[in-house]
């Protein structure tokens, strides 16, 4: 199809702002709110710039901004070393583990900073019963830095009561920058609700980054930040593929629904190489609200079955070793996850989790009060961090103390903070015993991009950091980002591509729709237009081509070279098509870019698929023509790169282990 | 479960510049019918439930009706949120109804200064494996 140059024909030109400053954070959530706060630290002495972009206001964006009922990683009394073997093994096998060792070196410093900045924390009273925060406060518990314990869920975790959880570091996050703004002469430096859409290269140095463009979806306005360096905490992808609801409840993703891929997209544009971008979440939560499954296995000692009573983990444990051994020790999320699917697929469903059961245990040694309190516990969970759970309960006149509850396997997400780690290949620290040297190049978290850092979901192989090793690792990039700058005095940025073609791009939708709209009879919710495609249906597609080709819920994740084939195809012209996305307005124009970067996630993870010729993530995603995993050929990592030029290229990259197993006692 | 803004409540929290809801709502959803003074939510399928617009309504205006296309009608869960703590109060569909109450905030009055009481940042350490508080 013909595509349109924007020429703001039928609409007015945005009026376009350059901010120039020494680091640019892009996105406000648990990584870049941590990259804030150690930036601004280092960087304000020396003078240096920082500036922050958050298509949505940092008290509230990002993955926590509902709130968490719990911390997933806190290191603690445990051993480092044991950390990076729960992660290795809950991501069959390959992991950084320079970084994920680096990242549990650091975790908890941020952990102490929260309850610090006033987040509650669960402490265990002298019989060992949990209290919540005001009563840990009012009875003189120590905080977690002074020695205090925690009320462990896991032997990770440690439950919070989080309802202002991303309010709270958010906040200082804010002050940080404030105090940057200040000191350094900068009468703003935080940008809320300006979407970035594509980062900006250097046009004398090749491979080096110079800046963002993005747009405000408040006013006709576009920023061009130009940076010495750049950090990139834009969060993971959602609705990527179809989910199981697709109403209303389109919306009632488990990861949040305003990640677009967007870390993804840019990054893969500008050219930073990708690591394991084939792996994927599929979180077997609550059915339909996708509320935290967690405390209730870990904490509450609830137990899931299937519709016949039988234990899915235990009943397919034999088979699971033939199949899969040495990864079934430990059963990890992902073969948990086969596990119960393997049922299902039976026809052996509903998987019910026995909340009941667990709770009514729990009561026998409980007196009334203590009961009360249990009860609040539970109902927590949901209501700290995914209320809509607690509705869907109510609305099925659900008790969990007295019946049980229905388990779903939800749709794929793109991520590299939960139990999940596709993303970017970084720089280690380059201190961690054992290293290949090619895996540091001098700036912690910096991508194969100069300038380029990554931070949070968008870090490839290093997994289950989630909100507090987030936090931690923006603190890593935010401070190697000073370091770069420093070793980079006097850089300064000039962008390789035309500002007025990428204004004219960003808004092209805007003119696309104001050009055609009178078109057709058709009124504006009925809209019928050939000339043009709205970003809601564009959606729709993509979405469609993801669950059918690449393994989504309707093909129980199953896929194969020919389906991902067929699927890649539909992907290309969709891409070509979404050149003719139209906006009515701005918020209209930030879908379109959202989806935009969407459809960039999902290439990059289709084509890892299909690099990888062996289902490395059972209960996650299959290859139905490369059934098993096979280590001899794919323990290793699967790093990508696309250019213009060149396309997409794939190879492989060797997995070292750190860590060496513990020795058998 | 999208939120929704009951039209009686609503002032459209005259006299700002921007509503409290459309400030706060992480997805983008929340406008303002300048007309009529009235703001809604303008994209129910894409709304994550997060609360973050019945939370921050000045007027108590907005509340959560279930996702349609899967959950039974006549339940609700109404937050009053206060600088330190929270309290639920959640309607069964039956009619049945519990209460909670949590805390939120150990430090309602915020951090005054972000760096209070930590150490300054040695240079000698940029390069090294320590953030500024671990020097």
């Amino acid at each position: 199809m013909e595509q349109e140059k924007n020429e703001f024909r039928f609409t007015e030109k945005p009026e376009v702002e350059e901010v120039n400053c020494d680091i640019l954070i892009i996105g406000g959530g648990m990584s870049g709110a941590g990259a804030a706060f150690e930036a601004c630290r280092w960087a304000t002495p020396k003078n240096l710039k920082v500036v922050m972009a958050d298509k949505a206001a940092v008290e509230r964006s990002g993955a926590v901004a509902q709130g968490l009922s719990a911390i997933n990683t806190y290191i603690g009394e445990n051993d480092i070393d044991d950390y990076v073997r729960y992660v290795r093994a809950d991501l069959m096998g390959i992991i950084r583990e320079d970084l994920v060792k680096d990242l549990g070196r650091m975790v908890d410093d941020s952990v102490h900073l929260f309850e610090q900045w006033g987040l509650p924390i669960w402490k265990k009273d002298d019989e060992g019963h949990s209290m919540d925060g005001f009563q840990a406060r009012d009875s003189g518990k120590a905080l977690l830095k002074d020695g205090g314990t925690p009320v462990r869920s896991g032997k990770w975790q440690i439950m919070i009561n989080g309802e202002s959880y991303k309010a709270i570091v958010g906040d200082v996050a804010k002050k940080s920058l404030e105090y940057n703004a200040q000191a350094t002469g900068q009468e703003q430096n935080l940008y809320e609700r300006v979407f970035c859409t594509r980062l900006l290269m250097d046009a004398n140095e090749p491979n080096r980054i110079a800046g963002a463009i993005g747009f405000s979806t408040r006013e006709n306005k576009v920023y061009v930040f130009k940076a010495n360096a750049v950090i990139n905490g834009s969060g993971g992808a959602v609705n990527v593929f179809r989910p199981r609801s697709v109403g209303e409840g389109l919306g009632r993703a488990w990861f949040p629904v305003w990640n677009s891929g967007s870390g993804y997209a840019m990054g893969i544009q500008a050219g930073a190489e990708l690591t394991l971008m084939e792996n994927r979440f599929v979180p077997m939560r609550f059915k339909d609200g996708y509320g935290p499954v967690g405390a209730w296995f870990l904490f509450f000692k609830a137990k899931a079955t299937n519709a016949i009573g039988e234990d899915y983990c235990d009943t397919h444990a034999d088979e699971i070793h033939e199949q899969f051994a040495p990864y079934d020790e430990p059963m990890g999320t992902a073969l948990r996850n086969h596990a119960a699917m393997v049922d299902m697929k039976a026809g052996l469903g509903p998987i019910m989790m026995h909340t009941d059961k667990a709770m009514q245990a729990l009561e026998e040694s409980m007196d009334a009060k203590q009961i009360k309190h249990l009860e609040a516990e539970a109902w927590e969970d949901f209501l700290d961090m995914t209320i809509a759970q607690a509705g869907l309960w109510a609305a099925n006149d659900v008790e969990p103390n007295k019946v049980p509850s229905e388990l779903m396997p939800s749709e794929p997400y793109l991520l590299g903070s939960h139990a999940g780690c596709a993303g970017f290949w970084v720089s280690g620290p380059g201190d961690i015993e054992g290293t290949p040297d090619e895996w540091s190049w001098g700036y912690n978290r910096m991508s194969t991009v100069n300038g380029l850092f990554m931070s949070g979901d968008v870090v490839g192989a290093s997994g289950h950091k989630f909100s507090s090793g987030s936090h931690a690792e923006g603190r890593i990039a935010g401070k190697m980002a000073v370091a770069w700058c420093l070793d980079h005095e006097g850089y300064s940025p000039a962008i390789s591509e035309s500002i007025d073609e990428l204004v004219a791009e960003i808004y092209a939708p805007m003119e696309l729709y104001a050009k055609y709209k009178s078109y057709t009879t058709a009124p504006e919710n009925v809209d019928i237009n050939p000339n043009y495609i709205r970003p809601r249906m564009l959606q729709f597609r993509l979405m469609k081509i993801m669950d059918e080709y690449v393994g989504g819920v309707s093909t129980w994740y199953t896929t194969s070279a020919t389906l991902l084939a067929e699927g890649l195809k539909k992907l290309e012209v969709l891409k070509e098509d979404s050149a003719r996305m139209a906006a009515s307005d701005l918020h209209e124009l930030l879908r379109c870019w959202e989806n935009y970067h969407r459809i960039w996630a999902a290439e990059a993870h289709a084509r890892h698929i299909n690099f990888r010729e062996e289902s490395r993530y059972p209960g996650y995603y299959y290859r139905g023509d490369f059934p098993g995993i096979d280590d001899a050929n794919w323990k290793c990592f699967t790093n990508s790169r696309w250019t213009q030029e060149g396309g997409w290229e794939h190879k492989k990259v060797p997995y070292v282990e750190l860590v060496p197993a513990p020795t058998p006692a | 479960m999208p939120s929704f803004v009951m039209t009686e409540k609503c002032d459209g929290c005259k006299g700002q510049d921007k509503t409290a809801c459309m400030y706060i709502c992480p997805h983008d959803l929340m406008i303002l019918d300048k007309e009529r003074m009235k703001a809604f939510n303008q994209e129910p399928e894409q709304c994550w439930e997060c609360y973050n617009c019945v939370k921050i309504c000045p007027q108590q205006a907005i509340e959560v009706r279930a996702y349609a296309d899967f959950a039974p009608l006549g339940a609700s869960v109404i937050p009053m949120r206060s600088t330190d703590s929270i309290m639920w109060t959640i309607k069964f569909r039956n009619g049945a109804l519990k209460r909670f109450k949590f805390p939120i905030n150990l430090r309602p009055d915020g951090v005054s200064d972000p760096y209070e009481g930590l150490p300054e940042p040695n240079f000698d350490d940029i390069k090294s494996s320590k953030l500024f508080t671990q020097a």
